[in-house]
């Protein structure tokens, strides 16, 4: 197979997050918990230190009484893709190869056993999307039953992060092989956050495909290192080149503007 | 060879590039992490088949269907149920993560007596046989001293066999004193039941509305069926249904709306009022609904010759606009701009009960929302709200009553519900501990709790537990220690919402009849019985005519004899609805005298067309006001939070172990407060150490705290989190129906 019909064929796993259907109910942060085996610990209320792969920010347009108007974000890993394919952030700064970009997927991978807790990769990203174990995880007793088999429990001394539910995708392409196929439909791989939303606010795909919704919805500019042509969506902190896969839609034009650091007088750069 | 400087440097350098350029450093450092990753304490998760095992959840009040994926015998992940009515295919954030409730540490392993003091937490855990042995003795006790009416059950729903066995028992036993935890369903049920003479359920055809105005209903904060609602608001997205949200506090509903009116709290009636009376003289209003279908509209004679006021006057006489600017704080043409996009849409619909539901209300403002609902004729209609019939499939035989059951059932209720007083309620839980409180001796000698934890949701947790504490015998059916079960006696511990059998039927306000039912996911983790199979032993324990009143042998009898010929389909299906139902049309939908809509209600004139406002409690000296709050991450209900969803919780809400308390900047520098500050937070009902959050989402000199935190009990992921607002809040007796109508309480903060 030639280079040509390779890069054809690679996916790029995207999201979409529509800003205006979602309520900030958290459901997607419990899903992925229990999905990923994510731990938890007595006291959660100081967040610099609480695991949360998905974690949901409350917006704020910063204006008084009655204007004040509130809208939540939910940030997943933005799995990055950078300015040429696989310059993310993290996966450049990881002197142990413990992340990774595969060209195949589009996803930035974290491979436990291989990191040894530099953090360099949690300084390098822009997104607060990696978190470091400072303790060990503890399950109360008989909570441990409820642990999946499809994701190693993380210990102490370890860098974590989203991985758009990989275990998710390699079932899916077992399931397919099985099938003697080689291609998945769009709801074959569903992230947990995905499946879980229930105000339908979050579409997962693949942003190379145009027949998936991702791609129907944000229309990424490939001239353009993917930046969205629809005018109500945007990408977090577009202008430092990171090219995440991760789309937010907003019709309010300050969720739009509280994506990036614009300046107070500046307006949003039109495509 | 000599060592000199120069020699020992370059071997130095050579020695450290040979290291670099080998692959030894990469591979220690790849080595010393994996080895570094080998504790014995890191939990290996077992593999095994993955299977699924649909279910309706029993924690969540909204119905969730779920489907629970399994590893072998482990329960792992909870999904939604595609298909399941209302949820299809998701679940709300406390079913997502149940399976932490089931393996809990804190769940109740044995039927356990209390040895210690009520409340000291010594127990001693006891066979089956001797608990429920015990719990007969005691009731059978109280029937010979004649006492039979003295038994309560408190209950957090009255629909379902579980509900119905209860019913059973306590009128078999002899008592009148059957008791649901308030929600706004109770003041729904009432509205309709006077305004439609039908003892029917309020449901909403809320998909299919094409302007939403809701009077501080939380509809996107766990109001009615959560994630039905969900769907519902992201359906009106994508249709540009416009959505209004009338209340006090910028709340993720109102945040998510296309227009946001503060209202000052408890003025809504007013609002709702001043809206009518712009649809009335503006001639706005369904002409065919309100001249063939309702009465009460315009001014009538009565029986005995009286004139009496129709709605129409009342409203035109005291309620214009500009009044209800001046009450309300909403602008007069802003009410009027809303009255005529309301009366103009084409499937408007008006909702109340505010944030999740909890507290029924004032019974005039549910009458008057209904009524802005009845003037566009948006009553059992596409879109509109429905008065669906109650759940009916439960058939038994009455229960047997011998002369001690006849003589205790005479016996009014302890709440008042049902008596002159009261005539509409069915149930009052909220003045229960008034009552118990100022009488010598309780009316109350025995207590059932099960599924509910009044202890800690009802309001004013002082009084509440002052009249447990006079209460001679609690049991609790709970499957965790939760706050009401630290006051029981006896412990007769259900099995979990993942071990047992249930039907859950009718989840709130969804417009079709659904029974969805619960069962067993994984094998019962301790040594636990079904609350059905108690109460069997328990009636069977006291022989007789109680006995006679449970011909099953076990709960699965009862259940499947009670679904009869759908008790097959339901275990396929998981659930059995009718999406084809329609609500009656309007010429047989009401069971006035007249069969028509009642603006007035014939037997139940308002106070001779008086409305009648709760007042909350507090004077003047306290210069601020207390609301609570709802929000999806805190469960307020009878289930407390699991550690996930504890841990979604914001730091602006739960710092550690203070509670956030919501106040506007400027009131905040009108008293003195900064952010982040502790401050004392007082009420007549008490006192709390509280953090202060600015927010300028919330009305000037009104303060807003959580629901959901101050637990004692559930686990220590929870326990000793925040204040409860129950200690803070009392209840405030609705003139009009008894019902709970408090929404706030007079409050002040000061500096700690």
């Amino acid at each position: 197979m030639s280079k040509a019909q390779e890069h054809n064929k690679a996916k790029k796993y995207g999201m979409v997050i529509d800003l205006d259907k979602c309520t900030g109910c958290g459901a997607c942060m419990v899903a992925c918990m229990a999905e990923n085996n994510v731990p938890f610990k007595k006291d959660e209320s100081d967040k610099l230190l609480s695991i949360t792969w998905m974690k949901v920010y409350k917006l704020t347009n910063g204006k008084d009484f009655p204007d004040a108007d509130i809208c939540y974000l939910p940030r997943p890993c933005q799995h990055c893709e950078g300015q040429h394919s696989g310059h993310s952030p993290c996966v450049s700064v990881c002197p142990a190869t413990a992340t990774d970009y595969s060209t195949d997927t589009g996803i930035v991978s974290q491979i436990y056993t291989r990191c040894f807790g530099c953090r360099y990769c949690m300084a390098a990203c822009p997104y607060h999307a990696r978190h470091f174990n400072w303790w060990d995880p503890v399950w109360p007793a008989g909570m441990e039953k409820m642990l999946s088999p499809d994701v190693s429990v993380r210990m102490r001394g370890i860098v974590e992060k989203c991985s758009f539910c990989f275990h998710r995708y390699q079932r899916a392409k077992d399931k397919a092989y099985m099938e003697d196929r080689r291609e998945l439909e769009e709801h074959e791989y569903q992230t947990a956050c995905t499946q879980a939303c229930p105000a339908g606010a979050i579409i997962f795909g693949d942003l190379n495909n145009p027949d998936h919704e991702v791609h129907k919805i944000a229309q990424p500019d490939p001239g353009h290192h993917g930046r969205p042509k629809n005018p109500n969506a945007f990408r977090l902190l577009e202008r430092l080149g990171t090219n995440p896969k991760v789309y937010y839609l907003s019709s309010r034009e300050w969720v739009r503007k509280a994506g990036d650091n614009y300046l107070k007088t500046e307006k949003i750069n039109k495509h | 060879m000599k060592i000199d400087r120069r020699s020992f440097l370059s071997l130095g350098v050579g020695a450290g590039a040979g290291i670099a350029l080998s692959p030894l450093p990469w591979k220690l450092t790849d080595d010393s992490s994996i080895w570094t990753q080998m504790w014995p304490w890191t939990p290996v998760p077992r593999d095994g088949a993955v299977n699924y095992v649909n279910t309706a959840s029993t924690i969540c009040s909204g119905g969730c269907g779920l489907s629970v994926r399994k590893i072998d015998d482990r329960a792992v992940k909870v999904e939604g149920l595609k298909g399941y009515p209302g949820s299809n295919g998701n679940a709300c954030i406390h079913c997502m993560a149940g399976i932490q409730m089931l393996y809990s540490p804190n769940a109740v392993k044995s039927p356990m007596k209390r040895t210690g003091k009520r409340g000291e937490g010594k127990w001693q855990p006891i066979s089956w046989d001797e608990a429920i042995s015990e719990t007969a003795k005691k009731l059978g006790e109280l029937r010979e001293s004649g006492k039979a009416s003295t038994l309560a059950c408190i209950l957090n729903s009255d629909y379902g066999t579980i509900p119905a066995l209860f019913k059973q028992f306590l009128n078999a036993f002899g008592s009148p004193n059957f008791m649901r935890t308030p929600s706004y369903q109770d003041a729904y049920e009432m509205t309709l039941a006077l305004m439609h003479q039908t003892d029917s359920m309020a449901v909403f055809d809320a998909e299919n509305a094409d302007f939403v105005l809701s009077f501080g209903s939380g509809i996107i904060d766990g109001w009615g069926s959560s994630v039905r609602m969900f769907k519902a608001n992201s359906s009106w997205k994508e249709k540009n249904v416009k959505l209004v949200q009338i209340e006090p506090r910028l709340s993720n509903t109102a945040a998510k709306s296309d227009q946001w009116l503060p209202v000052n709290p408890g003025t809504e009636l007013i609002l709702a009022l001043g809206i009518a009376h712009v649809i009335i003289t503006e001639s706005l209003y369904n002409k065919d609904f309100v001249e063939k279908y309702a009465e009460g509209f315009e001014d009538w004679t009565d029986n005995e010759g009286n004139k009496q006021k129709g709605f129409k006057n009342f409203v035109l006489e005291g309620y214009s606009p500009s009044y209800a600017a001046r009450v309300t704080g909403i602008e007069a043409n802003t009410i009027v701009k809303l009255a005529k996009d309301f009366a103009g849409a084409s499937a408007p619909l008006a909702l109340c009960g505010r944030g999740q539901g909890t507290t029924p209300g004032s019974i005039h403002e549910f009458m008057a929302v209904h009524a802005l609902n009845a003037l566009v004729g948006n009553i059992n209609k596409k879109g509109g709200i429905w008065a669906m019939p109650k759940p009916d499939y439960i058939k038994w035989e009455q229960a047997k009553l011998d002369d001690t059951a006849r003589e205790g059932l005479k016996v009014p209720r302890a709440d008042g519900a049902g008596t002159e007083k009261f005539p509409h309620a069915k149930y009052l839980l909220t003045r229960l501990p008034e009552v118990i409180n100022s009488a010598k001796e309780s009316p109350i000698q025995a207590l059932f709790v099960s599924g509910a934890n009044p202890a800690y949701t009802l309001p004013d947790t002082k009084a509440v537990a002052k009249a447990f504490a006079s209460i001679p015998f609690i049991v609790s059916f709970t499957s965790h220690m939760d706050e009401t079960a630290e006051m029981a006696d006896i412990i007769l511990p259900n099995h979990g919402h993942f071990e047992r059998y249930e039907d859950i039927p009718a989840p709130p306000g969804y417009n079709k009849p659904v029974v969805g039912l619960a069962r067993p996911v994984i094998s019962p983790q301790h040594n636990t019985r079904h609350v059905g199979d108690t109460l069997i032993a328990i009636a069977g324990k006291l022989g007789g005519t109680i006995a006679e009143s449970f011909p099953w042998k076990s709960y699965e009898e009862c259940l499947e004899k009670t679904m009869g010929e759908n008790w097959t389909s339901i275990q396929e299906s998981g659930v059995i609805t009718n999406p084809d139902y329609e609500a009656p049309g309007w010429d047989t939908a009401f069971e006035t005298s007249s069969k028509k809509f009642a603006f007035i209600p014939g037997n139940h004139n308002p106070g001779n067309n008086s409305l009648q406002i709760p007042v909350i409690e507090g004077n003047d000296n306290y210069r601020l006001t207390l609301i609570p709050y709802d929000s999806m991450r805190l469960a307020a209900g009878p289930v407390g939070n699991t550690p996930f969803v504890t841990k979604t919780v914001s730091e602006k809400v739960l710092k550690g172990n203070d509670i956030c308390i919501e106040i506007n900047p400027k009131t905040a520098e009108k008293y003195g407060l900064k952010q982040g500050q502790y401050a004392i937070l007082t009420t007549p009902k008490g006192k709390a150490k509280v953090k202060t959050e600015l927010s300028p989402g919330i009305m000037p000199d009104i303060i807003a705290m959580p629901r959901g935190l101050g637990h004692t009990g559930i686990d220590e992921y929870l326990a000793g989190k925040g204040i409860n607002i129950n200690e803070l809040i009392g209840p405030v007796e609705d003139p009009a129906s008894g019902l709970d109508a408090a929404w706030g309480i007079k409050a002040d903060l000061v500096k700690a």
